[in-house]
């Protein structure tokens, strides 16, 4: 039996060793199974959501996306290019088709189509839901050849391991958050892995390819904005810096020019290339490029300093007067459409607060608290600026590119919260520049020690003046503190993957369209409110019926109550949103000649009151209030405010007393008993018992309130009979 | 004044002596890129009297001739034997790189034309 088995043994030995692998192919099977790993874990890491409640949409944008996503499939792209929806914007309506970015909603329907042409037969919202997992986990392979193309192959991996549990890009990408960003981030890297590919290699191939990134990151997000004003601020320093080079000419003209013309089909972004100021900057460097490269060419012909010189005068001169001059009359004759709002609160975090309250009203809008720097980045804040270290130690056109893009995505992110979202791949990038390079020079320093451990031992002897002489000499327990390190490095990277999983868990995997609380002995309560009310509305209105809420759920409504909205979350109409503020803050019958001239059936109203849901119109009706009373000076804020002290209680002024927001959501409120030990019609999100608990309701009826009275809706009375 | 005038007198015989050692094919390729920054500008100066009112199209005569130029400059550097930073691409990779970029353009800007 024993002899046996040893022929056998001696009988295999040849195939074994013939399937040992040699060291590089030990590595790229190691690195590739690495990635594989890394692709799943980001993909499943995202579906904490699908878990724990069901397949379904999140929040209030992807509502929108998802009803778009759903009319393409059935319609077809010509029905849905040209589609009106009359649906919302009641009675303005809204073109679907040249108003919004079709990229994420043409992905998700050719994701579709090719699965049934696969013959699996999945819904279309199962596809929506799981579409910014998808895109997520493809991030990461852009982020491991990113990584190799600005460091090594090394950092690419750690960047991908990094970006795929990063909670500033997961907050934006779990499963059924079906919204712009889940996919454009994954452009936005691409295009800026391409490109810097495009310098580096100096080939109009890559720089095409690049393009094409740029092609869908406008189709897909707002966000290109970024794109195009950080690649001609990158050329510029480069400039500057005395880096110009013909790789990057190529580079950047190839990209600008079949960029710009490819972005121009969107039509959304239209003209806006040519035409809007923050476009220009792009085409400033554009010609600036041409200049420069037509007077490096003529130095060259030239070989004489002194003429050259004379030669730069002339061109310099009429070049900066040409360029002035267009730009100049260009601004003064409204060719070039000034910045915009949105951009001047991005370089200006003060000025949203001053000028546009609808901007400011937006919770992720606001500048960024330092706690959620910490929750979304972790570990990787304080990795970033070792990783700034290492690039400027190690200066090449690639990791200036990555440290650009790393600081100016920082500052934006300081401006507003929702831009974390753009910082998260450039200080993932960083921040494993930082730890490869760290954990290599450690390696390295372990790796020699144990070569020749008796001159170690001898040196740690010696005295510490001899050891700090000589830089090259090994420091004492050199060995020691690098493995101390290493050690340390394993515990840091593995916090931070427990805290990703912990906040991708508990934070972010919420679809906030279902609510759960904590009950009394700690099991989980589920509050499906917004459902409820939403299939009461598909069921129990006549289909032509006109809901008015705030703008939040106007989305929401027409997506899953399928009926007509006044104002929805696509902001465009700042007068119309502030009508509806106004009628909200008024009086009833004033409210009630506005709902008459705009047709309205049923009020929706959402309040917190009974569960302690703080996100409710209570709490967001300061911002209608302000909204209204900037466009209808009828309405002034102070009237709402006590001492400057906003509340509800018996204290409170009596128009918010009596506003129709007020009425709405305490009608019947003062009969309920919320809490224990406390008077009826006791507020439990604001902690007080209501100043007016017998609300009489004149032109208005209770018409449905949901089981935890998050949603009510109110029916319109018709007009009185003349008597 | 006169010094002025002279200088760039000068300035041009030298730079007229020296491009005269410029290679044929380049030679062809400068040409090129004269003609067609030459009919963007006659477009532009068109625009200017007679109006911009096929907007896109106007967009669409102009940037194609910019972008034709722009990419035969690329092809201009690339292929240039002098050139010491692209000395390890091949000048066929670089005009088949030339000719995918001008299909793209042109047929994006077809699309655009209206």
């Amino acid at each position: 039996m024993a002899a046996a088995s040893a022929a056998t043994t001696s009988a295999l030995e040849p195939l074994l060793r013939s399937l040992r692998l040699k060291t590089k192919q030990q590595e790229l099977l190691l690195r590739v199974s690495a990635l594989a790993l890394i692709y799943v874990l980001a993909f499943a890491v995202r579906l904490f959501s699908v878990l724990r409640y069901e397949s379904m949409i999140h929040e209030f944008d992807p509502y929108f996306n998802y009803r778009t996503t759903l009319y393409l499939t059935e319609h077809g792209y010509g029905e849905f290019w040209n589609w009106f929806d009359s649906e919302s914007w009641y009675p303005l309506g809204r073109v679907v088709g040249g108003t919004l970015f079709p990229g994420l909603m043409v992905t998700a329907a050719l994701l579709h189509r090719l699965l049934h042409a696969l013959s699996l037969a999945v819904h279309i919202r199962e596809v929506c839901v799981l579409t910014a997992p998808f895109f997520a986990a493809n991030t990461t392979l852009v982020a491991y050849a990113f990584g190799r193309e600005i460091w090594d192959s090394g950092a690419g991996l750690v960047a991908a391991a990094l970006i795929a549990v990063c909670p500033g890009y997961i907050s934006r990408s779990v499963a059924g958050s079906y919204d712009n960003e889940g996919v454009a981030i994954f452009a936005l890297l691409l295009t800026f892995y391409l490109f810097v590919r495009a310098v580096n290699t100096g080939s109009l191939a890559w720089a095409l390819a690049s393009a094409f990134g740029y092609f869908y990151m406008v189709s897909a997000w707002g966000g290109y904005v970024f794109i195009i004003n950080l690649l001609p601020l990158y050329v510029l320093v480069l400039l500057v810096t005395g880096r110009y080079s013909q790789r990057l000419y190529v580079a950047y003209n190839c990209m600008y020019i079949l960029g710009m013309l490819l972005g121009m089909q969107i039509r959304f972004v239209g003209f806006q290339h040519v035409q809007s100021g923050e476009h220009m900057a792009a085409m400033g460097v554009f010609f600036l490029l041409q200049v420069f490269f037509f007077l490096d060419w003529v130095k060259y012909m030239l070989n004489d300093v002194k003429l050259f010189k004379s030669f730069l005068r002339i061109t310099l001169t009429c070049v900066i007067t040409v360029g002035t001059l267009a730009l100049g009359i260009g601004t003064a004759s409204g060719y070039i459409s000034p910045w915009t709002g949105r951009f001047y609160s991005l370089l200006d975090p003060t000025y949203a607060k001053d000028h546009i309250p609808i901007i400011a009203s937006v919770s992720e809008h606001q500048p960024t608290a330092w706690s959620s720097f910490m929750f979304d980045f972790h570990i990787l804040l304080f990795l970033f600026p070792a990783g700034l270290y290492f690039c400027f130690k190690r200066l090449s056109d690639a990791t200036i590119f990555i440290v650009m893009y790393g600081l100016t995505s920082m500052y934006f992110a300081g401006v507003m919260v929702r831009l974390i979202l753009v910082a998260a791949p450039a200080v993932c990038l960083i921040s494993a520049i930082a730890v490869s390079a760290t954990m290599k020079n450690l390696t390295t320093l372990i790796r020699t020690k144990s070569k020749s451990p008796q001159t170690t031992s001898g040196k740690a002897t010696g005295s510490k003046a001899a050891a700090k002489g000589a830089v090259d000499q090994p420091l004492p327990f050199q060995h020691n503190v690098a493995i101390a390190l290493l050690l340390g490095a394993f515990y840091l990277l593995s916090r931070y993957a427990i805290h990703c999983t912990w906040v991708t868990s508990e934070a972010y995997s919420s679809p906030s369209i279902v609510l759960s609380a904590r009950g009394h002995n700690g099991g989980r309560v589920i509050f499906d409110d917004y459902r409820e009310a939403y299939y009461w509305l598909r069921q129990n209105t006549p289909t032509d019926a006109k809901i008015m809420s705030w703008w939040d759920y106007g989305y929401q409504i027409t997506a899953m109550g399928n009926r007509t909205v006044i104002v929805d979350n696509n902001t465009w109409n700042n007068t119309h949103i502030a009508t509806v503020g106004r009628a909200m803050s008024s009086y009833e019958d004033e409210a009630y000649e506005i709902m008459q001239s705009l047709d309205v059936n049923y009020v929706l109203v959402v309040f917190g009151g009974v569960t302690g849901y703080s996100s409710d119109d209570i709490n967001k009706f300061l911002w209608m209030v302000r909204i209204g009373g900037g466009v209808f000076p009828v309405i002034k804020e102070p009237d709402y405010l006590v001492n400057g002290e906003y509340r509800v209680d018996k204290g409170a002024s009596h128009k918010m007393l009596n506003c129709l927001m007020y009425k709405l959501c305490y009608y019947r409120f003062g009969e309920l008993t919320t809490e224990y030990g406390k008077p009826p019609g006791y507020d439990r999100v604001r902690g007080v018992e209501i100043g007016n608990k017998d609300v009489k309701l004149e032109y208005l009826e209770e018409a449905f309130t949901t089981s935890n009275w998050i949603v009510r809706i109110y029916k319109v009375k018709p007009p009185k009979n003349r008597s | 004044m006169p010094k002025a005038a002279g200088d760039a007198k000068l300035l041009i015989q030298s730079l007229s002596k020296a491009y005269a050692a410029t290679p044929t094919n380049l030679k062809i390729i400068d040409l090129y890129v004269v003609f067609a920054v030459a009919t963007a500008v006659v477009q532009v100066v068109y625009m200017g009297v007679v109006g911009s009112f096929p907007f896109n199209s106007f967009l669409s005569g102009v940037l194609s001739c910019i972008g034709t130029a722009v990419l035969a400059v690329c092809l201009r550097i690339q292929v240039n034997k002098d050139n010491k930073e692209f000395k390890d691409l091949a000048p066929e990779r670089a005009f088949a790189d030339f000719v995918l970029c001008n299909l793209v353009l042109h047929l994006v800007i077809m699309n655009f034309l209206g």
